[in-house]
């Protein structure tokens, strides 16, 4: 929860709502960009974000999300954080 | 040093642990007398633990594990008080997984949905909201909790369905703030604490001058600080630095993710949702001044304590731990989680009995989970 996973801004969904599609290591889900909308949001397509709880707040590198990966892999995070966005799905269905 | 190997950088690490005992040495830090050093992130816990960096180092480095995990530190009566409201029949009660299995006074909220309650784990409070806007007869609560990296999240939440106009949707607000228990554990006569490693991803919303006051009133050094073991270690090594040359700032590690100011957009949505509340209960550690937040009354329509009558304002003392349970002794670093005699007997991340044993964050559920085989092991 308190660690931020690295995504890749796929597309913007709804610039009104400055929401957007995420890839989380091969995980697609709806992220809020609010927090980093200090640049036009159609700029942000391709950018790597570190997510937090379904919001971009950071932009950062490439070699940086790499990295922060490997290591919320090790901490198994990745996989925690993964399946929350998979179970939140599915509780959304309900 | 059978670790080393697992960093990307073995070589790297090499070099900062011999910067590091260089400087131990230099201090005079021995293991009868160590420097101490918190690091106040959970998620820097979880990674000590993870790549054995309290072994890797000087064994005159003693790492204190702070109270940087929220979930740890929620206290049973609010644990007790989001049940009530998940016993309403109308309301969806919607929460992040790892609140699930804190143990309230007599439930969790995992006994409580096996019990009958819609409870249901979510990923984001995005999803709450749209939870809510797809049941309109139904009330969707939010279990709002954690420091300042979901704090944004929730304040953005509840801007978002005051401009949709929901009103079947709500926060119970048990966001937490950083700097006040550091001030605490400062105030504290029985505390040594010679450094701090800052919490990373907190300071990418807060910036690095809520810290202030550490440098400026009490003297003590403060890193923030990556969560790559090498990261770690090099804000160790800063620490250690400032100390040797007499000095006490604060430095930021990890700037290629923290910017001094922090996120202008978080800040001003936590500012314009959410205000300080006098003072709010940690579990192991009790109240503390000006900790907590509370939701705006101009969004008191979103605010589960006043929709529900469930106020803070109604608390009383602190409640006591479960019997045997020392997560206020640990949190503290006054003793290490093997020293609990409920340790791996009545507690365990299974069925645990204190919230240090819940979160994988959490120091007795890292020392579990990575460090069970040091128990054994005879003292140095």
């Amino acid at each position: 929860m308190c660690l931020g996973i690295p995504g890749q801004i796929i597309a913007i969904t709804d610039a009104a709502r400055l929401l957007a599609l995420a890839d989380v290591s091969g995980v697609r889900r709806e992220i809020s960009v609010a927090c980093v909308s200090d640049r036009p949001v159609a700029k942000l397509v391709g950018e790597w974000v570190l997510i937090h709880v379904g919001f971009a707040m950071a932009v950062i590198d490439a070699d940086e999300a790499a990295r922060t990966l490997d290591t919320l892999r090790a901490l198994g995070e990745t996989q925690e954080a993964l399946d929350a966005m998979t179970d939140s799905a599915r509780a959304l269905a309900l | 040093m059978k670790y080393v190997s697992e960093f990307r950088d073995p070589a790297a690490a090499q070099g900062v642990l011999s910067a590091i005992a260089r400087a131990a040495d230099a201090i005079g830090a021995t293991r009868g007398n160590p420097v101490h050093i918190m690091e106040i992130c959970g998620g820097h816990t979880h990674a000590i633990f993870r790549y054995g960096l309290d072994r890797m180092v000087h064994d005159g480095i003693e790492f204190i594990h702070g109270p940087g995990c929220p979930v740890c530190v929620l206290p049973m009566r609010r644990v007790d008080e989001c049940i009530q409201i998940a016993r309403h029949p109308r309301v969806i009660l919607t929460t992040f997984g790892d609140a699930m299995r804190v143990p309230g006074t007599r439930t969790s909220l995992m006994q409580a949905k096996a019990e009958g309650c819609d409870i249901r784990v979510v990923y984001s409070p995005l999803d709450a909201v749209e939870l809510a806007r797809r049941n309109p007869t139904r009330d969707v609560v939010f279990f709002g909790l954690g420091f300042e990296t979901t704090t944004p999240s929730t304040a953005l939440s509840i801007q978002q369905a005051a401009r949709d106009g929901l009103t079947n949707f709500s926060v119970f607000c048990n966001h937490i703030t950083v700097p006040p228990p550091i001030k605490a554990l400062l105030d504290d006569p029985h505390m040594e604490l010679d450094g701090f490693v800052g919490p990373g991803h907190v300071s990418m919303v807060i910036g690095i001058h809520p810290y202030d006051f550490i440098a400026r009133d009490y003297g003590k050094p403060l890193v923030v600080a990556g969560f790559e073991p090498l990261d770690i270690l090099q804000s160790v090594l800063m620490v250690l630095d400032q100390i040797c040359d007499g000095r006490a700032e604060i430095e930021n590690q990890y700037a290629r993710v923290v910017p001094e100011h922090g996120n202008k957009v978080s800040l001003a949505a936590i500012d314009d949702v959410y205000e300080t509340r006098p003072s709010f209960e940690w579990r192991g550690l009790g109240e503390i001044d000006a900790s907590g937040l509370r939701i705006r009354s101009k969004y008191a329509a979103f605010d589960a304590e006043e929709k529900f009558g469930i106020g803070y304002a109604t608390a009383r003392e602190p409640q006591a731990e479960a019997e045997g349970c020392a997560c206020g002794a640990v949190m503290t670093g006054r003793i290490k989680p093997p020293q609990c005699p409920q340790f791996g007997k009545g507690c365990t991340p299974e069925m645990p009995l204190g919230a240090l044993m819940v979160s994988s964050e959490g120091a007795c559920a890292a020392y579990w989970q990575f460090g069970r085989a040091r128990i054994t092991e005879p003292a140095a």
